[in-house]
């Protein structure tokens, strides 16, 4: 057989024969470094002194490649790499522009932070139980969705960073765990097999599964194919994992229950993921359906940011109270899809930069009072400004920040939320979003009055296990800082927002960059 | 052909709505499991059904000489069927452990997470 298959068989145009530039390579460092950290953890079952630091050495890596990613997105726009010699669409497209980059690197500053904190909250039976391999799996499932330019591909890296979370949620086996794990992998795997359903409409449709692909054919498919059925679809299976009003019940019943950085690392990070997936398929793929689609998008973004916020007024437990937080902040992030324009979807995506770093901070500070005060219970909270005067300023940032108040990061995108709101004519939006920022701001002060001003119930403080405060004071202050940056320097964000957005608004350069002759047909 | 398999990928759709409908966790699997499998069906389905005739390409030319069998659905349906099944088999895993630790399988008792009477936030202080 060999001498009859020898045949010299002419390659261009049909394959990728240059060789992958090495910079090329960053795209996947992003994923590849946390998924080569996890294989690593798994052979190191049982070096568990040593998990923190790996994890803490993986993560930066991870940070320094996404860094150098984006500031070559932001110089050379979008970089794409396509896997085994493949030409698009053929090959699975890994295509970064400035909206999956950014997102990847706040995401990943994120983990950072939550693995500083995880040293202080995950024991060594923890870490056995593989912590760290689910956490690092997590992260390399969340990079890969914001930097794949291909949909099944991106439906694969939802399943595996769903299958990670499965692991980090029941870690413990706790009833409370089982309990809310339950809910969550139930409810989120039918989220996941919506999306599949949508992708075999795409594929039939299209023939194709390479965004940059779709998004320059689907002009020519509008009068005949059901795209408004598929934007539907979408819609719900991207909302679910965004945990949009009314499928968002998973949420509240299990983000309580897990370890208190594994609820942090949640809470930052993985509704945003479900945004990214409505800007990248709704916005880049099908503006028009999404326009006629709208009103109801409003609606979901009011109903989820004001029921959120009212959710959080009832609760006892602190981090319930910040599980309906994170609802509420998803309904602000809606708000700027149903408006569509490009203000509204740069306040939108600076707002996710915003809420992945202020909630994953608000649930380390809760981590902080159990440590410091006993208890998340806000009746048994309290004292906490006598002996801890740092950890009530960090505490007051944050909730500033959740509010949208200044000088912390959630004034901008609200101020730009706001105005493109009244722009579009529609001000009972804005109204909502202020209102929200009004229900946040009494909700998280009442948890400032009551565990920080008030004195303690039971009298003296409590005593409690000795708690290494420096780690979570590091931690916490890991992510205070870009909070005040953002709060107080805030150009550089909007620009980067406004570039993503014009990025998805416009998708000729996510296009150009996947096919550069412009053919591949 | 495709109208059967669209009739049939309809069916198990409805079956596995209604089961996830059910309120015992067991049922709900079941559920989910035949609506993974709708999926896999529309997959199939929407890469177009071409009869017997294997995408292999003869020797002497360089592309099929014909319409062949789109072999990429099955690829997307082989990532599917092995991801679907790794979380069925968690799934059924977690289902046991949650009926042996709070004692049901109906959702509408487990309130261990999320308990019934709750105690509301102080008032004042």
């Amino acid at each position: 057989m060999a001498g009859e298959t020898s045949k010299v068989v002419d390659l261009t145009g049909k394959m990728v024969l240059d060789p992958v530039p090495l910079a090329d390579w960053l795209v996947v460092a992003p994923v590849a470094i946390p998924i080569v950290a996890g294989a690593v953890f798994l052979m190191l079952r049982h070096e568990t002194k040593l998990h923190g630091w790996l994890a803490l050495i993986a993560l930066t890596a991870t940070l320094a490649a996404n860094i150098g990613l984006l500031a070559r997105i932001l110089e050379n726009g979008p970089v794409v790499m396509t896997m085994g010699r493949w030409l698009p669409p053929f090959g699975i497209s890994f295509t970064a522009d400035t909206l999956g980059a950014s997102m990847s690197l706040v995401a990943t500053l994120v983990a950072a932070a939550c693995g500083i904190y995880s040293i202080i909250d995950i024991g060594s039976v923890g870490r056995r139980y593989g912590f760290y391999a689910f956490m690092l799996m997590m992260m390399a499932g969340v990079n890969g969705a914001f930097l794949t330019g291909d949909i099944f591909n991106l439906y694969v890296w939802f399943e595996v960073f769903l299958i990670s979370s499965f692991g980090l949620l029941v870690l413990g086996s706790e009833h409370r765990q089982l309990d809310g794990a339950t809910k969550y992998a139930i409810l989120n795997l039918v989220g996941t097999m919506l999306f599949l359903t949508a992708t075999a409409f795409v594929y039939g449709i299209f023939g194709t599964l390479n965004m940059a692909d779709i998004a320059r054919s689907v002009d020519g498919a509008r009068d005949t194919a059901p795209l408004m059925t598929l934007s539907v679809l979408y819609l719900l299976a991207f909302g679910m994992k965004a945990a949009a009003f009314p499928v968002n019940f998973w949420l509240p019943a299990s983000y309580h229950t897990p370890r208190l950085v594994t609820a942090a690392l949640f809470g930052g990070v993985l509704t945003k993921v479900g945004i990214y997936a409505l800007l990248r398929v709704m916005v880049m793929l099908f503006p028009p359906e999404l326009e006629r689609l709208s009103v109801l998008v409003a609606w979901v973004a009011g109903a989820t940011m004001i029921l959120g916020t009212i959710g959080a007024l009832a609760q006892t437990d602190l981090r319930r109270l910040l599980g309906f937080i994170v609802i509420s902040g998803v309904g602000v992030m809606l708000a700027g899809l149903a408006l569509g324009s490009a203000e509204g979807l740069s306040g939108t995506i600076f707002y996710a930069f915003h809420s992945m770093i202020a909630m994953t901070a608000l649930y380390l500070l809760a981590g902080m009072m159990k440590g410091l005060g006993g208890s998340y219970s806000l009746a048994k909270l309290g004292g906490l400004y006598v002996g801890y005067p740092l950890l009530a300023a960090m505490a007051l940032i944050l909730i500033l920040a959740a509010a949208g108040l200044p000088p912390a990061s959630g004034l901008w995108p609200k101020v730009m939320l706001v105005r493109a709101s009244l722009d579009a004519g529609a001000p009972w939006l804005a109204f909502a979003i202020l209102a929200t920022g009004f229900l946040t701001t009494l909700a998280l002060g009442r948890v400032f009055i009551l565990t920080i001003w008030r004195p303690s119930p039971a009298g003296d403080m409590p005593e409690v296990e000795p708690y290494p405060t420096g780690k979570a004071y590091l931690a916490l202050g890991v992510l205070i800082l870009p909070i005040l940056v953002m709060g107080l320097y805030p150009d550089p964000f909007i620009k980067v927002a406004g570039e993503a957005t014009a990025g998805i608004l416009d998708a000729s350069g996510y296009i150009q960059s996947v096919f550069p002759q412009g053919g591949g047909e | 052909m495709e109208a059967v398999l669209a009739i049939t990928v309809g069916i198990f759709f409805a079956v596995g709505i209604y089961l996830i409908l059910s309120k015992h966790i067991i049922r709900i699997l079941l559920g989910v499991t035949i609506f993974g499998n709708a999926v896999n069906l529309t997959i199939f389905t929407a890469g177009r059904v071409v009869r017997e005739v294997p995408p292999i390409i003869p020797v002497e030319l360089d592309v099929p000489a014909s319409i062949t069998a789109n072999p990429l659905p099955q690829a997307l349906i082989l990532t599917a069927i092995v991801i679907s099944f790794s979380f069925f088999a968690f799934l059924l895993v977690l289902a046991f452990r949650a009926y042996q630790e709070l004692g049901t399988d109906d959702t509408d008792g487990m309130r261990v997470a999320e308990p019934e009477r709750e105690e509301l936030p102080p008032l004042g202080y």
